[in-house]
Formats: structure tokens, C-alpha cells, sequence
């Protein structure tokens, strides 16, 4: 009750606060009516302070037993050494002495300012080698208990039952052998199969706030990951979607899976408190299955980037690169003229120590070898020159390298079965005031791993896109400087040439400025995104043909599914209206569209590889008329039963909506009179028959010439 | 057809009325002076000089005589179609949003928008035979629970007995226009979720249909207030309309004309879609507007309509024959 609410009351009961005796009041027992008594704010403020407790005390064990002479010394060492992971509250050491002998016990207490100072120092010097003879063992004083009650003799564990597991790839065997995707649209997250039968999608889960920022399919397929204050945690099973594990991780930002999803990687940064300083980075590495943090990596942005902008508040994501291939082996990081490269085994550097390369700023691992592709500018004003590296990861040998001259910048681009690798070379003209793009191309499956020069037809066009082909040997380029860029397909290897690269084709003034190929190869979408407002070809690279263009405005996103059979474009919620995805085939023809305000993301479901050996894909593309007859049955009898559906459905809304027009026209009809009146008694309704419709004869003389014919017999 | 291109306002279009025969088009625009054109060829025929602010609606008598029109200037005005002469003014001390007349044209319904210290609400006056004996006395105010959300349309129920209002409130409302009683509204789930910003009643009073800022347009039972068909479309909608001959409605709208100028102008999708009434499916679109289409209205013998764009264009479009055969 406020103050003038009571004074309200009290004028209305009449009531003189001056008259009142406050201490004569009596409230019965055990009852305060809600009024929250002053002395017990007190009292809450006094338990607080309790709370703090010993949380940030530390036992250290296995100190040296000295005697009164060099306790000081002893102290000063312990000091020294703890000074280092956090502050000692003052007069926060104490170590106690034997009355009789004053010798130390070997043991002491030191108190920390906070608890986590305590928690950093009990873990750091765990076990620190003071000597030979002296170990540290370090508790948290509140542990004692815990530590007392252990048992004297030792009791095997009992074995917990087995609980067998969901099958986590149930999904894989869906006997339409659809795929799935996960979208976000406002609060929902929802995964549906994508039914191109029956030409919408089928719900599988729908979750409102499943996620606090985005969701992410792990590289096989197996979990789909969500974003939350605590942590991050991956879901999965058989037939819904259950949540399989935790990882604690708070404020996390960004995660990255190991390609065989072994491991997973959480990020977070900080932002300083002080614009000056760089922001505090916290990276952790989890083993997916058990849940367990395999190692934590701490700091400030400038020792998980090489400077400069790029990605998310200075670290460029994925600040780990995961080596190819399935193992989840070795992970790289790239840092201020170093490259720390990790193995799984024991979570710490290859050799125990991080390689040094002056001024790298790019790395790049091959999607299927330990191979390392590095990349190191032009350095002293163009004395040195610049270096693309190949290095085989652990033995640090540096495969094949090449020195390049007056570059400004390079990418590189692996090809997916870790074959070729493209360099794209910016290099400066003679006058250093623009640049001109060339490719390097190392064919790395090939003895001594030959690299090949190409450059464009027109030297001078820029190169807009590049993009190889998925398992394939061949690549787009989209180049050009006109509004309207050319697109060109290039070969490693054709019939007449195997080991030269050739050029295919190249497509006059496309609207593209995006390249996405089918991941199975031969197809490609050449996408305008952007500023061409989500035009899109669809292009079949092995016959050199457009099947099909298309458009779908404004769209912002476009993903193949795994499987190359269709494609999702999107607009995403960068634009206000039309929102939504569209699923297309293949080859070009829409499938059906979705349309969801705010919408946020799309995914497909990734698959893991194919078992099948490649001789047993060939004979299945051989054969496939054999194969695909039952499919082309199944297909014609869900069209036909879909053209039913579509008919009965059509015809009960048609049904209701006469059985509504009925009720509507008897009421009008009732009414009539009412509306007769309402307008003065004038007749006519709309329905009426207001428009006679009578058939005039009018005849109009025209004109009257009088012709002589002439009989000519 | 090719659509005739009716270029008489300087500022965007806000409204279009037929009159009962269908051959006359009453237009409304931002600038001051309501517009008539002949519905046929688009000929424009005379202009109703008077208003001092944007003209917001108008409807017209049955008999085609008078015009009532509502105005940002604060007042409602009374005219003789024929001569264009002003017969009376309604002030209000508040901006009119719609005007609608009552079966038999003894009553028209006025909204007047939140203004200051007065509320949004909905005026009843008596239209008098003889516009010597007019008076400026309403027989009836309503006011939503909201005064400060604007109605943006009012209009008569079946045999004069209810008033239907919607606005940026979301809700519709039927009050009986007996008692002032608030009869029915709708609630969360099936109404609107955002500011309602047109209404269109069917030819007979038993259905009408509802456009939203929300992208969609509802069709709703008149008497009982049953949602019967949603249509959803990309745009928020501005304009709804339906044919009295077939069983089609269009929609008009298209982004925000503040974010117009940022994009291509094929981004702010300012089409007139139809679609089937009953299947609730897209037929087709008509396009043409330079901006987004703030006012559709059928002829009432459904062989053209009518749509008016934030561009200042009104479009006039007669129906091919191919139109009357669409089967989907």
C-alpha cells in the first residue's frame, strides 16, 4: 500500500495519525499481514554475507615440513607461487605450525578474493612439482567434508544396465528416401520432410524458442545443434527429436562441428569493458557422444585471429579447422604468424610445439588428407616474394610450395575429394593502381604434384565467383567487369587432354553472381542474388544446356539437398516482405513454394557418405531404367491419388460454401420486405429483375441506289 | 483490355466508390477535391470543390443524387452529384475516416479519428429529403474501448440494424444500432494481428471482407461474425474488393510507401491479385501501379474494376472475355 493510499484510508476512518500509539498495536502471533518486518531485511543482509562461505579457500597439501628458521621463506615461495592465479585476500595464507616443535604440518589455507580464483588455482597447480619429493595436492576447503566420508576400503562400482540407444539415423531410412530440413520463421523452429510428391512439406517437429540464436545440422547429418544462455545442446533419435546431450558453454555464440562429429567446438567472446582492449575469447572442445569437455582454450580475439577485420568481433569463424576426412584427427589455428595444429589423442599440439611461418594469414586443410595449404603475402616491400604452401600434417613436411610475384591477394579453393586445389591469384599490374586475377592449380593425387598456370581469356576481368565441381574435375568461374558478368567451365581432365586443364565453355552476359552446384556435379545453379534480384539458371554442365531459368525474387539464400534432386531458395528476413522458401527439382520446375513471415533460416539435413563402392553407383547409373520403374509406379499412383484429394477436397468447400449462400440468399429473402420499407417502399433489389430485357426491331434507312442490271442474255 | 489510365489527382488515391448503375466512379485522393469519371471510358466529368484537407471516403445514394464524402479538414460534406454544388457540412472537431450510407439514404454512418483530447468514434446522423431541413445533431456516437486506435471503416448491416467498424485496433465490432450495444467483436485467434485497413460488404449484406496490415484479408459471416475464408498473400493489404458476378476477391496493397523509394519498385509487389473466393487460391495478379494500391472497387456488374495507387493513377480496367472462363 502506498504512503498515500494509507493516508487516504486513515481520513476516510477518520483516524489521526498523530493520536496513534504504534507500539500498542498488537499483530496475533505467526501472522504479519504481508508487512515485511525491518529487522528481517536485516536479517536477510546478514546471510548474505554468510553465503559467500569458504568457497574461496584452498587447502594445499604436501608442502615441505620446515622448521621455524625458513617458514618465512617457505611462505614467501607459496605466495609466489599462488600470486600468479589469483589475488590473495590479505593475510589470506595461513599455515599452521606444531605447538611443540614448530615445524610445519606440510600443509596450508589460502583465501582468494573470489571463488573462481580459488576454482583456477585448485586447478592449476594440482599437482605442481615443487621438487622431486613435493607434489602439490590442492582442495577447495569446502570439499573437506566430502573428502572425509571417503570410504577406507575400496567398493568395486556397480555396473549400470545397458540401455540401448535410439537409432540416431532413422531418418536415413525413410522409405520415400526423402530428405529433411529445419527452418526458423519468427519463434518457431520446425523440421519437415520434404514431401516433392505430394508437393508440400510434411511436419516432423515443431518447437517454438527452440533456440536462442540459430540451429545447425551436424556434417552427417546425425544431430541438429541449438543455441542457449547455458550452453548448446544437440538433438536427435528416432522419430522425434530428443534432446541427447548438453554442453556448458554460457553466453555461447558460435559452434562448429569436427567433420566426423566426433567433437564439437563452442565459442564466446567477450566484449571488453574497455573499447581499447581486445575482446576475451573462450573456445571449448567437446566430445559430441559423452558430453565431456575435452579442452577449453582461453584469451584475448588477437591470439585466436591474425588481425585486421573479419568475422565475428575480431576472431574469423571457424577459428579451429578441422583436417578432412572422417577421423577428426588434427585442428589447426591460425594465429599471429603461427599455426598451432592439435591432435584428438591427448588435445594438445603435434610435437609439443606450434609451427612458426612468418606473416601466414590464410590456411586451408584438404576436405579428405592431413594436407595443409597455407598462404604467406608478399613481404619488405615485394623483396621477399609470396608463398602458397603445402604441408603434410604431423610430420610438418612441406610438400610442394610456390613463390609468387607482385601478388596482392590469394583464396584457395579444395576441391571436395581433396584432388585439385585452386589458388586465385590477385596479382598487380605493372603500374601497382589495379589488379588481375590468375589460378594456380596443383593437381595434388599426382606424382610430385604438378601446378599449372591459367589465366582468363580476357586477363583483365574480374573474377566474381569460382566454384568446383563436387567430386567432379571440373570448375565455374564467373568473371567479368560488365553489369552483366560471363560464366566459364573449365576441366582438369578431358578425353584428349588428361593432363592439362581445358576450358569447356563460357556463357555471354549472364545475371549471376553466385555459383551453386548439385552435389552430385553436371548440374549447377548460376544465381543473381542481390542487386539481380534472385534470378536463377539452372545448367546442365555435361551437355552445356540451360534446362531451366527462373526467378524467385528477392531470394537470399540457396541450398542444394544432399541428395542433388532439389534445391530450397529463400528470402530471409533481411527483407520485409515475401518471406519464405521455394522448393524447386533439379532441373528448374517450382515444386512448391512456402511462404512465413519473418523467416530465418534453412537447412537440409546432411547424409553421411554412401556405402555403396563406386563400381556398384556405376553399375546402379547403368542400369537405372531397371531401378527406376518401380519408383516411376509409385510416383504415378501418389499423382493420381493427389489429383483425387485435390478434386473431393474442392468440391466439399464448393459443397459448404453453397450450403452458406443458401442460408444467406433465405435471409435475404426474408428480409426483402424490411428493405422495402427501409427505402421507402421502393421495389427494386439488385436481384430483381431490374433490366428487362426486350428485343426492339430497329430498322434504319441507310442509303437507296438504284442499279440497272443489266440482263445480258 | 488494356487498362485506361485515369490521371486526375496530384496526390495518392484513397478511395473509389461506384454508384449503383455502374456508371459513374467516384474517386477520393489526398489532394482536396473528390473526383467523378465515367466508369466506362474514364471521361472525367467534374470535380467536388470545397474540402480543405485529404478526402479519406465518400459513398454515393442509391439514386445517384447525393455524395457524402469525409475529410482530414475535420468535416463531412453533403453534395448533389449532378450540380456539384455543397449542400451541408458536418463538422467534427476530429478528422472523418469513412462514411457510409444506410439502406433507404436516411442515415449515414461517420468515424471520426482520435484528434487531441477526442476520441475515435463512430457518428450516426439523419440524412434529411430535403437538404434545407438538415441538421448536424447525431442520432448516435459509439466509441471503441480504444479512443486512440482509428476506425478506419464503419459500415451498415443487414436492414439497418447493426453497424460493422474495424480499425487499427484489430477488432471488428458489430453494435446494434438501436441500443448503441456493442453485439459482437472478435477475439485473438481468429481475427486480424494487425491495424485492419479496409472492409468490403457483399452486393446482398451477407458477407463481407476484411484487409489487413497482417498480409492476409478475412471473410467473415455478417450476421454471426464467423470467420469464413483467410486469404494470405506476401503484402500487407490495403484494399480488398469482390466481384458481384463471380466468385473472386482481389487484394491490393504492397510495402510501406516509406520504404518504397529503397527498393526495385518490382520488390513492393503492387499488384491487384485475385483470387477464388471459395478455394482461397491465387487466380492472378493485375500490375501496373507505380507505388502500393490504397483503393479497388468493382463495378457492380463485375465486368471492370477499378484500383487507385499511392502513384496518383486510378487504372480502370474492363475484363477480357478470357477473364469470365478461368478455371482453376
Amino acid at each position: 500500500m502506498e504512503v498515500v493510499d494509507i493516508d487516504a484510508r486513515a481520513a476516510k476512518l477518520g483516524i489521526n495519525w498523530s493520536q496513534v500509539n504504534f507500539d500498542s498495536i498488537q499483530l496475533p502471533p505467526g501472522e504479519d499481514f504481508g508487512i515485511e518486518s525491518d529487522d528481517e531485511a536485516v536479517y536477510h543482509d546478514d546471510q548474505s554475507e554468510f553465503d559467500t562461505g569458504f568457497g574461496n579457500i584452498i587447502v594445499v597439501d604436501h608442502l615441505p615440513v620446515v622448521p621455524k628458521e625458513k617458514f618465512e621463506k617457505l611462505e614467501g615461495v607459496v605466495k609466489k607461487i599462488y600470486n600468479q592465479l589469483g589475488v590473495i585476500k590479505e593475510n589470506g595464507l595461513w599455515m599452521p605450525v606444531d605447538p611443540d616443535t614448530k615445524m610445519t604440518l606440510g600443509y596450508c589455507f589460502i583465501e582468494f578474493n573470489t571463488p573462481q580464483e580459488a576454482q583456477n588455482a585448485k586447478e592449476k597447480s594440482h599437482g605442481y612439482k615443487l621438487d622431486k619429493s613435493h607434489i602439490f595436492a590442492v582442495n577447495m576447503f569446502d570439499d573437506f567434508d566430502r573428502l572425509m566420508n571417503v570410504r577406507e576400503e575400496w567398493e568395486p562400482p556397480q555396473a549400470r544396465p545397458y540401455v540401448p540407444g535410439e537409432n540416431l539415423q532413422k531418418w536415413l531410412t525413410d522409405d520415400k528416401a526423402r530428405d529433411q530440413l529445419v527452418i526458423r520463421s519468427g519463434p518457431d523452429t520446425e523440421v519437415y520432410w520434404n514431401d516433392a510428391r505430394q508437393k508440400k512439406p510434411e511436419p516432423v517437429h515443431k518447437r517454438p524458442y527452440w533456440t536462442e540464436s540459430y540451429v545447425q545440422w551436424s556434417p552427417l547429418g546425425t544431430y541438429l545443434v541449438t543455441l542457449h544462455k547455458q550452453g548448446a545442446a544437440v538433438w536427435g533419435g528416432a522419430d522425434t527429436f530428443t534432446r541427447l546431450m548438453r554442453y556448458q558453454h554460457s553466453m555461447v555464440k558460435l559452434v562448429d562441428f569436427s567433420p566426423g562429429e566426433k567433437y564439437l567446438v563452442t565459442y564466446h567472446s567477450q566484449e571488453p569493458s574497455n573499447p581499447r582492449d581486445a575482446s576475451k575469447v573462450e573456445i571449448k572442445v567437446f566430445d559430441v557422444r559423452t558430453g565431456r569437455m575435452m579442452r577449453d582454450f582461453k584469451g584475448s580475439a588477437d591470439e585466436f585471429s591474425i588481425g585486421g577485420p573479419g568475422g565475428v568481433a575480431g576472431a574469423s569463424w571457424p577459428v579451429f579447422r578441422w583436417a578432412g576426412g572422417k577421423d577428426d584427427k588434427y585442428f589447426a589455428k591460425l594465429s599471429k604468424n603461427t599455426i598451432s595444429v592439435y591432435e584428438t589423442e591427448t588435445f594438445s599440439l603435434i610435437d609439443k610445439k606450434s609451427m612458426k611461418v612468418d606473416n601466414v594469414v590464410d590456411i586451408c586443410w584438404s576436405p579428405t588428407d592431413s594436407i595443409l595449404s597455407l598462404f604467406v603475402p608478399e613481404q619488405g616491400g615485394g623483396n621477399q616474394p609470396a608463398k602458397v604452401a603445402l604441408v603434410q600434417i604431423p610430420s610438418k613436411v612441406e610438400l610442394r610450395q610456390k613463390n609468387l610475384f607482385s601478388v596482392s591477394d590469394c583464396k584457395m579453393y579444395w576441391q571436395s575429394s581433396g584432388e585439385y586445389l585452386a589458388v586465385k591469384v590477385d596479382r598487380y599490374t605493372k603500374t601497382k593502381k589495379s589488379t588481375y586475377s590468375g589460378f594456380e592449380l596443383f593437381r595434388i593425387k599426382e606424382r610430385d604434384i604438378p601446378i599449372e598456370v591459367l589465366e582468363l581469356d580476357n586477363k583483365n576481368d574480374k573474377i566474381i565467383a569460382f566454384a568446383w565441381e563436387p567430386k567432379g574435375h571440373r570448375f565455374a568461374v564467373i568473371h567479368g567487369d560488365q553489369p552483366r558478368p560471363d560464366v566459364s567451365f573449365y576441366s582438369m581432365k578431358t578425353t584428349q587432354n588428361t593432363g592439362r586443364v581445358s576450358k569447356l565453355a563460357t556463357l555471354k552476359a549472364k545475371q549471376a553472381n553466385a555459383l551453386f552446384w548439385s552435389p552430385t556435379g553436371k548440374y549447377i545453379i548460376l544465381a543473381g542474388l542481390k542487386g539481380f534480384n534472385g534470378q536463377l539458371e539452372f545448367f546442365n554442365v555435361d551437355e552445356l544446356e540451360t534446362m531451366a531459368t527462373a526467378e524467385h525474387f528477392m531470394a537470399t539464400d540457396i541450398e542444394w539437398d544432399p541428395t542433388g534432386r532439389y534445391v530450397a531458395t529463400a528470402v530471409t528476413s533481411v527483407h520485409e516482405m515475401e518471406n519464405g522458401f521455394t522448393i524447386w527439382s533439379f532441373n528448374g520446375i517450382v515444386i512448391y513454394r512456402i511462404l512465413k513471415d519473418h523467416f530465418f533460416q534453412l537447412a537440409w539435413r546432411p547424409r553421411p557418405p554412401s556405402f555403396l563402392t563406386a563400381e556398384k553407383e556405376e553399375e546402379i547409373a547403368k542400369n537405372l531404367k531397371k531401378y527406376s520403374k518401380k519408383y516411376e509406379a509409385e510416383d504415378q499412383d501418389v499423382s493420381l491419388l493427389l489429383s483425387e484429394q485435390d478434386r473431393e477436397k474442392r468440391k466439399a468447400l464448393k459443397d459448404e460454401w453453397e450450403k452458406w449462400v443458401m442460408q444467406w440468399k433465405a435471409l435475404h429473402e426474408e428480409e426483402k420486405l424490411a428493405r422495402q420499407n427501409l427505402r421507402d417502399g421502393e421495389v427494386s433489389d439488385v436481384e430483381e429483375d431490374e433490366y428487362e430485357a426486350k428485343e426492339v426491331e430497329f430498322e434504319d434507312l441507310i442509303d437507296v441506289t438504284e442499279e440497272i442490271v443489266q440482263e445480258s442474255m | 483490355m488494356r487498362p485506361i489510365l485515369m490521371k486526375g489527382h496530384e496526390r495518392p488515391l484513397t478511395f473509389l466508390r461506384y454508384n449503383k448503375d455502374g456508371d459513374l466512379l467516384f474517386s477520393c485522393a489526398k489532394d482536396h477535391t473528390p473526383t467523378l469519371w465515367f466508369a466506362d471510358n474514364g471521361e472525367r466529368l467534374g470535380t467536388y470543390r470545397g474540402h480543405n484537407g485529404a478526402v479519406w471516403c465518400c459513398d454515393v445514394s442509391r439514386d445517384s443524387s447525393r455524395l457524402i464524402t469525409g475529410s482530414a479538414d475535420q468535416t463531412a460534406k453533403l453534395w448533389d452529384v449532378k450540380s456539384g454544388k455543397e449542400l451541408f457540412t458536418f463538422k467534427f472537431g476530429s478528422p472523418t475516416r469513412s462514411v457510409d450510407f444506410a439502406l433507404g439514404d436516411h442515415l449515414a454512418v461517420i468515424t471520426t479519428d482520435h484528434f487531441v483530447d477526442r476520441m475515435a468514434a463512430i457518428h450516426v446522423k439523419r440524412i434529411a429529403e430535403d437538404p434545407e431541413d438538415q441538421v448536424s445533431d447525431s442520432v448516435l456516437v459509439l466509441q471503441c474501448p480504444d479512443g486512440k486506435k482509428r476506425i478506419n471503416r464503419a459500415v451498415w448491416g443487414p436492414l439497418n440494424q447493426t453497424i460493422v467498424s474495424a480499425g487499427e485496433d484489430t477488432v471488428i465490432r458489430i453494435w446494434d444500432t438501436e441500443t448503441g450495444k456493442l453485439l459482437n467483436e472478435t477475439n485473438e485467434e481468429v481475427g486480424h494481428k494487425k491495424a485492419i485497413t479496409s472492409l468490403c460488404k457483399a452486393a446482398d449484406d451477407s458477407h463481407f471482407l476484411t484487409g489487413s496490415h497482417d498480409k492476409t484479408a478475412k471473410l467473415w459471416d455478417m450476421r454471426t461474425l464467423t470467420l469464413i475464408k483467410t486469404y494470405t498473400t506476401g503484402v500487407p493489404v490495403n484494399a480488398v474488393a469482390m466481384s458481384p458476378l463471380l466468385n473472386h476477391v482481389v487484394l491490393g496493397g504492397g510495402q510501406d510507401a516509406s520504404a518504397v523509394t529503397t527498393t526495385d519498385h518490382r520488390a513492393g509487389k503492387f499488384e491487384a491479385k485475385f483470387y477464388d473466393k471459395i478455394l482461397q487460391e491465387e487466380i492472378g495478379g493485375v500490375k501496373g501501379h507505380f507505388g502500393p494500391i490504397n483503393a479497388l472497387a468493382f463495378n457492380p456488374d463485375g465486368k471492370s474494376f477499378s484500383s487507385g495507387g499511392e502513384d496518383g493513377y486510378v487504372r480502370l480496367h474492363h475484363f477480357d472475355s478470357d477473364y469470365f472462363n478461368i478455371k482453376i
